[in-house]
């Protein structure tokens, strides 16, 4: 596979493992807490809640004995042409050059949700209510994350101050390069099934640079030209026919 | 012609020092005024003198005797009271006749309850600044940013913005904003600038020192 932008520096990504996955949603609660996720007063009004990482169910659409599901975690696909960059008007988000992430800047962000509404993952949730942590839960916010206010928008950052972490402690042994596993996000830290491999995509070292090169790997809507850096892979291909978004009949 | 011309003349005087007291007034309120309203002072809870403990005192600690670094790189920061405790232990036998040192024993050691030091250079809460990235991998020296804290024998009075809740030294002590040292403001823009004159550009992205 060719290397798309940014080929200088990091480019961090992930694979997911779909047939791996069991959609337990342990990644979605390691996310909620180590990334400071506030609750809602009415958690059931789905339209207006917060996750980083979302658990989708699909099924082949058949009969029993043919039923196949498959659960497809969504973090923000960090992708390499982020149709929510150029839209924000106050640049509170924007791809950082040194790791392909994109960045999220809360005290920036003045709420007017573009980037929510042109990125095509639904990656990005709008805090409609100051955040809320009940009792005794606040007490178990990371320092290491900001938690965001009312009227701003939030996202997946691959938890970001885990890299820093990581640098920081680099740094002390006086390294500069990062070894692979060193920065990993708490969504792959908690699976279960290993379902989750993360790394840096420039790195012909890592095992996801190898990963990716398999012919069961994919991305979602890929014919968007976003060129996410979250690859998904199964070996089914009526799932692969579905991330792409194809209609019945469309091609063929 | 004289008398006509003098008469405009003296009502555009008039004008001009109804102007100018505005001015001067309005200049007096926005300069100083102001300033002494938005920040209210507040003193240390301990007079603590860097000079009587830094390298070139008595006592020869190194900046790093309190200020370390922990092994997985993240900075101690202002080392609490068990660090004080390492030296000034036994109450019976203070080390200096200071009456800092007395208010020390019977209100913080005695106690065992944390100094609540107020912090010159807190930043807001989206900010990450890693000081080992600074300190070891750059080399820069603590006075760089801090100003020149190891030979301070009184701590400088804390000024908390009213409005922010942060201290002024963010801003800097000169309201204009004008700096003449790199320590007097520490403002986004001094991270940007520095950063920008040792070539670091890339470190000038929003995800190196926001989180």
């Amino acid at each position: 596979m060719k290397k798309e932008e940014n080929s200088k520096g990091n480019r961090y990504g992930m694979v997911i493992d779909l047939d791996k996955c069991t959609g337990c949603g342990l990644c979605t609660i390691a996310c909620a807490s180590e990334n400071n996720i506030s609750v809602l007063y009415d958690e059931s009004d789905k339209t207006r809640n917060i996750a980083w990482l979302q658990i989708s169910m699909v099924t082949n659409g058949k009969e029993f004995p043919e039923t196949e599901v498959v659960y497809i975690p969504r973090p923000c696909m960090q992708c390499d042409n982020p149709p929510c960059v150029p839209v924000c008007p106050a640049t509170a988000t924007r791809k950082d050059p040194n790791t392909g992430i994109i960045s999220q800047i809360y005290t920036r962000c003045i709420g007017c949700r573009y980037c929510m509404a042109a990125c095509p993952y639904h990656a990005r949730a709008f805090n409609w209510f100051d955040p809320l942590f009940p009792e005794g839960m606040d007490r178990y916010l990371s320092p290491e994350v900001s938690p965001r206010m009312r009227g701003v928008v939030e996202k997946c950052t691959f938890c970001h101050h885990r890299l820093m972490r990581a640098k920081s402690k680099a740094y002390a042994e006086g390294r500069r390069d990062l070894k692979e596993n060193e920065y990993i996000p708490a969504c792959v830290e908690a699976c279960p099934t290993k379902a989750i491999t993360f790394g840096d995509l420039n790195n012909s070292e890592h095992t996801i640079s190898q990963l990716i090169k398999s012919p069961h790997a994919f991305r979602l809507l890929e014919r968007l030209g976003t060129k996410p850096k979250v690859y998904y892979m199964s070996t089914k291909n009526w799932l692969k026919r579905m991330a792409d978004n194809y209609l019945t009949g469309e091609f063929k | 012609m004289e008398a006509d011309a003098k008469k405009p003349g003296r009502l555009k005087m008039d004008g001009w020092i109804f102007f100018l007291v505005g001015l001067i007034a309005a200049l007096i309120v926005g300069w100083m005024v102001f300033p002494l309203l938005l920040y209210s002072e507040k003193s240390q809870p301990l007079i603590f003198s860097h000079a009587s403990h830094g390298p070139e005192s008595d006592a020869g600690l190194d900046c790093e005797e309190c200020h370390f670094f922990y092994e997985d790189g993240t900075f101690s920061g202002i080392p609490g009271i068990k660090k004080c405790m390492e030296c000034h232990e036994d109450p019976e036998s203070p080390l200096s006749e200071n009456s800092e040192e007395v208010k020390l024993f019977t209100d913080y050691v005695g106690t065992k309850k944390e100094i609540p030091w107020l912090v010159y250079a807190r930043q807001p809460d989206c900010v990450y600044f890693p000081h080992i990235a600074h300190v070891k991998m750059a080399e820069i020296e603590c006075k760089v940013c801090h100003g020149d804290f190891a030979t301070r024998k009184v701590p400088p009075t804390y000024k908390l913005n009213r409005l922010t809740r942060y201290s002024i030294d963010i801003w800097g002590r000169n309201i204009a904003g004008y700096k003449k040292n790199t320590w007097d403001t520490m403002k986004m823009d001094d991270c940007a600038d520095c950063h920008k004159r040792k070539g670091k550009e890339n470190n000038n992205a929003c995800f190196v020192c926001h989180k």
